[in-house]
């Protein structure tokens, strides 16, 4: 992939994050911030479709921005063929297994199987 | 009127310390300065004070200079901890008692002040340096390609270019990423795309699309501070950008 589409969805992502995570943010203004954080509260959250989706959002956008971010800064790092393929081939598994992981938690909760 | 002039300046004629630094990368484990008394007048700049030194002190000292006139581009040096061209700097602009001279940073030393170029001439000769388009012969009738002053306007303060290295030099991004095509070609990058005479724009955007091309400029600014032709590479860099966004057509 060309390094300016890499960097379109870069930007991108970091534009679309910082609009969710506000809503995100907003929705726990509706109530007390420590009330907010209950365990049966958080659990509702992930329950409430609408939400969860979000949730799945903002994971997918923070992994794919975080991860890219992290390829650039550890190709500023160090240069090589070799290197340069494991940064970017590494960055992009951890970021699917990131995504795994984040969408088993989830869609597990909404299914109450937690 | 004269008169008072001459007063003025035979009242700033004094001596000041240069230290050069010195370093053979064929013998030397690590750089050393050597200090030098060196007179100077209100108008000596620093490449004077250099070959001063160089005449009637120290024959050995390694510098790269031609023009004396910042045309060139050959004597750019670390000047007092900042990236300047000896032959433009003066001594009294300094407003210090103590001169430092170092080689450019981000260069291979030869040895002393004199550095290496042939990244800067490469990555330069791959942004294609030039006007690329099918008919450059021109039609025994026609007429030459002809630019309005506000074509002219988009990239000829970009023209202004000596490819001194300044830039390059004081660019925090090529310290540490072997492989970045750095501002002084970035800028010229942008000077061809913007000449409406040009047509081989996207095969230039392409060559600078690239995991150490235009993307891993950070916009510290440092590149356009230092030029000593007054090219603003750091814009330059942006309004590329800008090409490859699609925000320029």
């Amino acid at each position: 992939m060309r390094e300016s589409t890499i960097m379109k969805i870069h930007y991108g992502t970091a534009l679309a994050a910082v609009a969710l995570v506000a809503v995100h943010i907003l929705m726990r203004m509706t109530m007390n911030f420590a009330d907010s954080l209950e365990y049966e509260t958080v659990l509702a959250n992930y329950k409430f479709i609408p939400y969860a989706i979000m949730l799945e959002l903002i994971l997918v956008l923070l992994s794919i921005h975080g991860f890219n971010g992290l390829r650039v800064i550890l190709l500023e790092l160090k240069q090589g063929r070799t290197y340069e393929k494991a940064v970017s081939y590494g960055c992009l598994a951890a970021m699917f297994v990131l995504i795994a992981y984040g969408s088993r938690t989830i869609i597990m909760t909404n299914m109450g199987m937690v | 009127m004269a008169q008072v002039s001459d007063v003025a300046d035979n009242q700033y004629s004094r001596t000041k310390t240069l230290r050069i630094a010195r370093y053979n990368p064929e013998k030397d484990s690590e750089k050393q300065f050597m200090e030098f008394s060196v007179p100077v007048e209100k108008w000596t700049t620093v490449l004077e004070t250099i070959l001063n030194v160089k005449q009637h002190q120290d024959h050995s000292v390694g510098v790269r200079y031609s023009c004396r006139q910042a045309t060139c581009g050959s004597c750019g040096m670390i000047i007092n901890g900042k990236p300047r061209l000896a032959c433009f700097t003066k001594v009294s602009e300094l407003d210090s008692d103590v001169v430092t001279v170092e080689p450019m940073n981000n260069f291979p030393i030869i040895r002393d002040l004199a550095v290496k170029f042939e990244r800067l001439f490469d990555t330069h000769h791959k942004i294609k340096p030039y006007l690329d388009r099918d008919d450059t012969e021109l039609e025994s009738d026609a007429k030459e390609f002809l630019q309005s002053p506000e074509e002219l306007e988009q990239y000829i303060q970009f023209a202004n270019c000596i490819k001194c290295g300044l830039c390059n030099s004081a660019c925090p991004t090529m310290a540490t990423d072997s492989s970045f095509v750095g501002p002084q070609a970035l800028a010229q990058a942008y000077r061809y795309v913007a000449d409406s005479r040009d047509k081989g724009k996207d095969s230039r955007l392409k060559i600078i699309d690239e995991s150490h091309g235009i993307w891993r400029c950070h916009f510290a600014g440092s590149c356009s501070q230092v030029c000593p032709k007054g090219v603003d590479p750091a814009m330059g860099i942006q309004l590329l950008r800008g090409y490859m966004l699609g925000f320029k057509s």
